[in-house]
């Protein structure tokens, strides 16, 4: 009850033509969710929003997984301890400080510019803020954890002995890789894919400061609603239909993902 | 859960959270307004307690129309708000605030003509809203990226500034922004599909939207853009506080003027604290001080600004007749208008991704 309450109170605004706390009158109504379908602006977003959830599903994978095999098979004792710290360490971290710090680096004249340039013989201009890649950037570091965290659960519980079993029995090392331990990972690796997916494509914060004019996003039109306009009822629609399409996308997933788990 | 047990459950709640509401005590004066613009400043908070006896609470919102929403829902709570000229329509209409006796407030005798005797803040010859400060949204320029301050508005459509260029993330602004552009009135725009093709051929150009005053004092500090749309007061604050090349520009074609004033809303505690309140504010003593020590907008109150030394910025330019006669202040917008606005802003800003 407590969990579903206020999320419940917002599927009834979605449905109202005024919010009541705004003292007008209002009805119930379908525009809000009709509105989603008038302009092609929303649709547009949201697919913009999907492929941006999926390619920084997919870095977090790349970058992810191979740190949890390290942290999970290769690291022992002290060492494992003190890297996981440090993976830990910017999820403890309050968001806005790790996407300002972001900024500090990609801008022109920043961090990374200033020490390439130093280290480079030519001179090379980097200004990664303000656009589509600085924006990957900075929600790819905010959600590899996730994949880490997940990954490195289920590699741990990967017996070695079973790895020792399939080299003996004359796999190389790749084929071991694909017919045990990838096999073997994937709940760790579907758990993760879940967690950072759903919330990325609902990210606002993140593409509205480091994407500028390219950051306009399902979540930013959504923040507009509910920040700028003071239109809670259509913000709320529009954050219903993006978690219908996300359920809809599981759901379909889920089958083919269950198969490869 | 039953019926009668989520009514009983809104019910407590409704009365907890008013019982919390009712709490303020009679000497206090509760102030709602932006973060950080003059009401707040600890110095001016003490003189006023200092001399008066009471005690400021101040509360902040982050949009107009949470302020109205705020009003609504604490009825009694707050003794003092700020409401932007262009909502004080809409607040009167929905019996938020109160008229003003103004025959309290000794310096509101000082208070321009213009500005006291505005339609947007006068209903049926009775005083809703006291003119504090006023301002423009026009083009503050990077001096670094200048050898003399340009004149025109089309400079923000230079190729030789492209991706160094800002705008406010804001679909009135951004909208008015292009009807000044494409010479038309901000509150009555005849030809939307001009001020569409203006704004479309300037997406390009932008880095990004800011949306705080921080956001463009950083870019000009880490020299990142050479001009853009900015509040006069706040370039005002950053070339005097913040010590940033930043100066305001009016362009020729002219610029978007704003109008904030006090209002008390209906059900205020301490009124007398309010009215005593809002005659500090509009004091020459406090503005002069606010000026100096932060930098503020240009007072409403004659006096305030003849007070100010002979070439400050808010008596030298924003005083100049010339540019009196190039401004255009925002009148009240209804909500149709603003779903409108920012339909249009979201699809230009879409299409440029």
């Amino acid at each position: 009850m407590a969990i579903f309450l206020p999320l419940s109170a917002m599927v009834f605004f979605s449905f109202m033509t005024e919010l009541p706390l705004s003292g007008k009158p209002w009805a119930f109504t379908l525009g809000n969710y009709a509105a989603f379908f008038s302009q092609s602006l929303y649709l547009t977003l949201l697919l913009a929003s999907l492929r941006l959830g999926l390619e920084v599903t997919l870095w977090c994978v790349v970058i992810g997984y191979p740190a949890a095999y390290v942290l999970a098979k290769v690291l022992k004792g002290r060492s494992r301890e003190a890297i996981f710290l440090l993976v830990i360490l910017p999820f403890w971290s309050n968001g806005l400080v790790r996407i300002f710090s972001w900024a500090m680096v990609l801008r022109e004249g920043g961090i990374l510019d200033t020490a390439l340039n130093a280290v480079l013989p030519f001179k090379i201009n980097i200004d990664l803020m303000y656009s589509y890649p600085a924006v990957i950037i900075g929600l790819v570091h905010s959600y590899v954890p996730y994949m880490v965290l997940t990954c490195y659960l289920t590699l741990q519980a990967i017996d070695d002995s079973l790895i020792e079993a399939g080299r003996s029995l004359g796999a190389s090392r790749l084929q071991v890789l694909k017919r045990v331990i990838i096999p073997l990972s994937m709940p760790g690796l579907v758990a993760g894919a879940a967690l950072i997916f759903v919330p990325v494509v609902g990210s606002f914060m993140e593409p509205r400061i480091l994407g500028g004019r390219t950051g306009t996003f399902y979540g930013t039109v959504i923040e507009d609603q509910f920040v700028a306009v003071f239109n809670w009822p259509l913000g709320a629609a529009l954050s219903f239909i993006l978690l219908a399409v996300v359920l809809v996308i599981l759901a379909v997933a889920s089958p083919v993902l269950r198969r490869a788990a | 859960m039953r019926m009668p047990d989520l009514t009983a459950l809104l019910t407590a709640t409704a009365v907890f959270t008013s019982a919390l509401a009712f709490a303020a005590k009679a000497d206090e004066v509760h102030v709602l307004n932006w973060k950080g613009y003059g009401a707040d400043e600890p110095w001016a908070v003490e003189a006023f307690e200092k001399a008066t006896g009471n005690k400021v609470v101040n509360d902040f919102f982050n949009s107009e129309q949470e302020m109205l929403t705020k009003i609504r829902t604490n009825p009694g709570l707050y003794d003092v708000v700020m409401i932007n000229a262009a909502f004080n329509d809409q607040a009167m209409a929905g019996k938020l605030i109160q008229p003003i006796d103004t025959s309290k407030l000794p310096n509101y005798a000082d208070i321009s003509k213009d500005k006291a005797g505005s339609p947007m803040l006068v209903h049926d010859g009775k005083v809703y809203g006291v003119p504090w400060v006023w301002g423009l949204t026009a083009l503050a320029i990077n001096e670094k990226s200048f050898d003399k301050p340009p004149t025109s508005i089309a400079e923000m459509w230079d190729a030789a500034h492209k991706g160094r260029v800002v705008i406010r993330d804001d679909a009135v602004e951004a909208v008015q922004f292009g009807a000044i552009a494409t010479g038309q009135n901000i509150n009555d725009i005849k030809d939307m599909d001009a001020v569409k093709a203006k704004l479309t051929s300037l997406m390009p150009q932008i880095k990004t939207f800011w949306s705080s005053e921080n956001d463009w004092n950083q870019m000009v500090a880490s020299n990142q853009i050479d001009i853009g749309t900015y509040w006069s007061g706040s370039a005002d604050r950053a070339k005097t506080h913040f010590k940033l090349p930043v100066s305001l520009v009016v362009p020729q074609e002219g610029a978007v003027a704003w109008l904030d004033a006090f209002s008390i809303p209906v059900g205020a505690k301490n009124v007398a604290g309010a009215e005593a309140f809002i005659n500090y504010m509009i004091d020459p003593k406090f503005y002069v001080e606010w000026v100096t020590k932060v930098g503020a907008p240009v007072s409403a109150n004659t006096k305030a600004v003849e007070a100010l030394p002979e070439d400050a910025f808010n008596r030298k330019v924003m005083g100049d007749p010339e540019v009196a006669k190039r401004i255009q202040f925002q009148a009240p917008i209804t909500d149709a208008q603003r779903e409108a606005y920012l339909a249009l802003w979201q699809q230009l800003k879409v299409d440029v991704k």
